[in-house]
């Protein structure tokens, strides 16, 4: 069996496992998990961008677009499906990282950190002046319906409407990502990441690939922000601010680039250890969170991911 | 014309704010190519220190003209406590790392800083404002300023020449310079790459710390009170370079006078005006206004 077919299989058998979950969990677990994989689509676009070698602290940028476009269509244009509001979220995300990419594509490091920071610190700028879009309130999001069925029905399928649609998305994405990791500009990535010159040398184009890579991780985090504006109801301008582009590096670092399935862990990991840490120690919750990234940089810089593929490898 | 003047003085005193502070990051990457995200955390304990210490100084109603000095007091003692506490303690296991993997390092201990400043001092606010009022006002013109105001831009411009001084004008500094150009040769060459490391970042921290020291009296201290700064602090080094001091004089009135105009004319655009500024000059000039481009390594 290929690797393909297992990963694929091995995602499938993790949708299902949160199909079969569903109506046995508490509805703030499902709100969680949904979190959770919004959060991981994000972190799944940075996986891809650390395999370039970069480093983006702007993903809040993508994440509050997804978000907003998701917002403004629901609200402005009445488009009522949860579907249709996540497309709009990952077609206005990836487009906006269409039009930056021109710019970013070209700054490598340090300097494509930054300004991907100032870029996300503009769009906060702007959202917080503009009074159409809510100022600092932001507004709210009340999308009616998921796949044609209604989400304000008490009892039937609608209640789920939301998780199904960030269960798929995620689904969806990751054996998509998983495809174009194995393809051929998937594998020019880490070739760009460990020498670029010698890349240009063999005849492909450094600045296409990682404009396609900046376009696709746009587009996850552009998902991730509308799933997450569906599941909340709500959208302000945190979600360009930079402390939320850094949670999102937070759990690229912690899931490492392994596997297109770690980010989703990893965010989930997150989630729940913040649940946790907010019920008891609501003070320290940053404290825990940096000391966590502090000790996987130093001691598992592949990430959380990579201990089980280090006993995987153990016992083969 | 006095609108014009109100700006022009308005941004000369944001930008003195802004050089003390963004000096010690630049200085910092400089010499140790670390981009220290844990500086505007820095920065607070610097606010928190001197309103803890000046705040108990004027209650014990000792002296209130000395609690100028305590100001810069309990931020030098910030600076010379933490600033080799994070070096020696952490920084160092991760030196020859990757620059980006230095960023991550420095955003742990941003969040590490933020909750244990909570833990110290709670959650609510500390005011000291009497340093500020003391001096009382100064007529320009139509316009009335604090006089403290002018201390904030005396304290940078004695920073500057100090700094300018203690990098080409003494011993010391013409080893930092050796360190910033080669490293490894300084090393060979018999020079303490370690101590300078140490030195460096202690000064960085205590810069930092006298930032936030200088604005405890203007400001009410809170919580996340550098969140904000750091990304400010981030524009000023881009804009001018990341590690070039001229640079960070640059770009902080750069910043400092472009902010004040904003305010002034079109206040809706105050807050993203920066980074807009930010953006176009690394889009001409990819490695700030004083360093130049590098080329690309085989």
């Amino acid at each position: 069996m290929s690797s393909f077919r297992r990963n694929t299989l091995g995602l499938g058998a993790a949708l299902a496992a949160l199909a079969v979950a569903a109506p046995l969990v508490p509805r703030w677990a499902l709100f969680l998990v949904v979190i959770s994989l919004a959060k991981g689509l994000v972190a799944l676009g940075l996986l891809l961008l650390m395999r370039t070698g970069l480093v983006s602290f702007g993903q809040g940028l993508y994440f509050a677009t997804g978000a907003y476009a998701a917002g403004v269509a629901a609200n402005t244009f009445h488009l009522g499906d949860g579907v249709i509001l996540v497309l709009a979220g990952g077609l206005a995300a990836a487009a906006v990282a269409a039009v930056l990419g021109l710019l970013l594509a070209r700054y490598r490091a340090i300097f494509f950190a930054m300004l991907s920071l100032a870029f996300s610190m503009i769009l906060y700028g702007l959202l917080v002046k503009t009074s159409a879009l809510g100022s600092t309130d932001g507004f709210n999001v009340a999308p009616k319906t998921v796949f044609g069925l209604s989400l304000s029905a008490a009892t039937g399928p609608g209640r789920y409407g939301v998780y199904a649609l960030a269960a798929l998305c995620a689904f969806g994405t990751a054996v998509a990502v998983d495809r174009y990791l194995r393809s051929y500009l998937g594998r020019l990535a880490p070739a760009v990441r460990d020498n670029e010159l010698r890349v240009e040398y063999m005849g492909a184009s450094v600045r296409n690939v990682v404009h396609l890579n900046l376009i696709i991780a746009g587009a996850l985090a552009g998902v991730g922000g509308a799933v997450t504006a569906l599941a909340v109801g709500h959208v302000d301008p945190e979600m360009a601010y930079w402390t939320t582009s850094g949670e999102f590096v937070f759990v690229a670092i912690l899931s490492g680039t392994a596997s297109v399935a770690a980010p989703f862990a990893g965010a989930l990991l997150l989630e729940l250890l913040r649940s946790f840490a907010y019920e008891h120690a609501p003070n320290t919750w940053q404290l825990v969170m940096g000391s966590a990234m502090l000790a996987v940089i130093l001691f598992l810089p592949d990430g959380l991911w990579s201990v089980f593929r280090r006993r995987r490898r153990a016992a083969a | 014309m006095s609108t014009i003047l109100a700006v022009l003085v308005d941004g000369v005193i944001y930008a003195s704010w802004l050089f003390i502070i963004a000096a010690g990051l630049t200085i910092i990457y400089g010499v140790m190519r670390i981009l220290n995200m844990a500086h505007g955390s820095l920065y607070a304990l610097g606010a928190y220190a001197a309103a803890s210490l000046a705040g108990a100084w004027l209650r014990a109603g000792l002296a209130p003209m000395a609690s100028y000095a305590i100001l810069v007091l309990s931020a030098v003692l910030v600076g010379v406590t933490v600033g080799p506490l994070i070096e020696r303690g952490l920084l160092r296991y991760t030196y020859g790392r990757d620059e980006v993997v230095l960023v991550l390092v420095t955003y742990a201990l941003f969040l590490i800083i933020e909750d244990s400043v909570k833990l110290v001092w709670g959650v609510e606010s500390y005011f000291i404002s009497e340093p500020y009022s003391l001096l009382g006002n100064v007529e320009l013109g139509a316009l009335s300023y604090p006089v403290y105001s002018g201390v904030l831009v005396l304290a940078a411009v004695a920073v500057g020449v100090a700094l300018r001084y203690g990098i080409y004008g003494t011993r010391y500094g013409k080893l930092l310079i050796a360190v910033i150009h080669d490293r490894e040769v300084s090393a060979t060459l018999g020079i303490n790459v370690n101590r300078i490391y140490l030195v460096t970042f202690t000064l960085g921290t205590t810069l930092a710390a006298i930032g936030g020291a200088l604005t405890a009296p203007t400001v009410s201290v809170v919580p996340g009170m550098g969140v904000e700064v750091i990304v400010l602090a981030f524009a000023v080094v881009v804009i001018g370079g990341l590690g070039s001091m001229p640079g960070a004089a640059l770009g902080a009135l750069i910043v400092g006078l472009v902010r004040s105009a904003a305010v002034h004319f079109f206040p809706q655009v105050e807050l993203f005006s920066i980074y807009v500024v930010m953006a176009l000059v690394l889009a001409i000039r990819p490695r700030g206004l004083f360093v130049a481009a590098e080329a690309r390594k085989i």
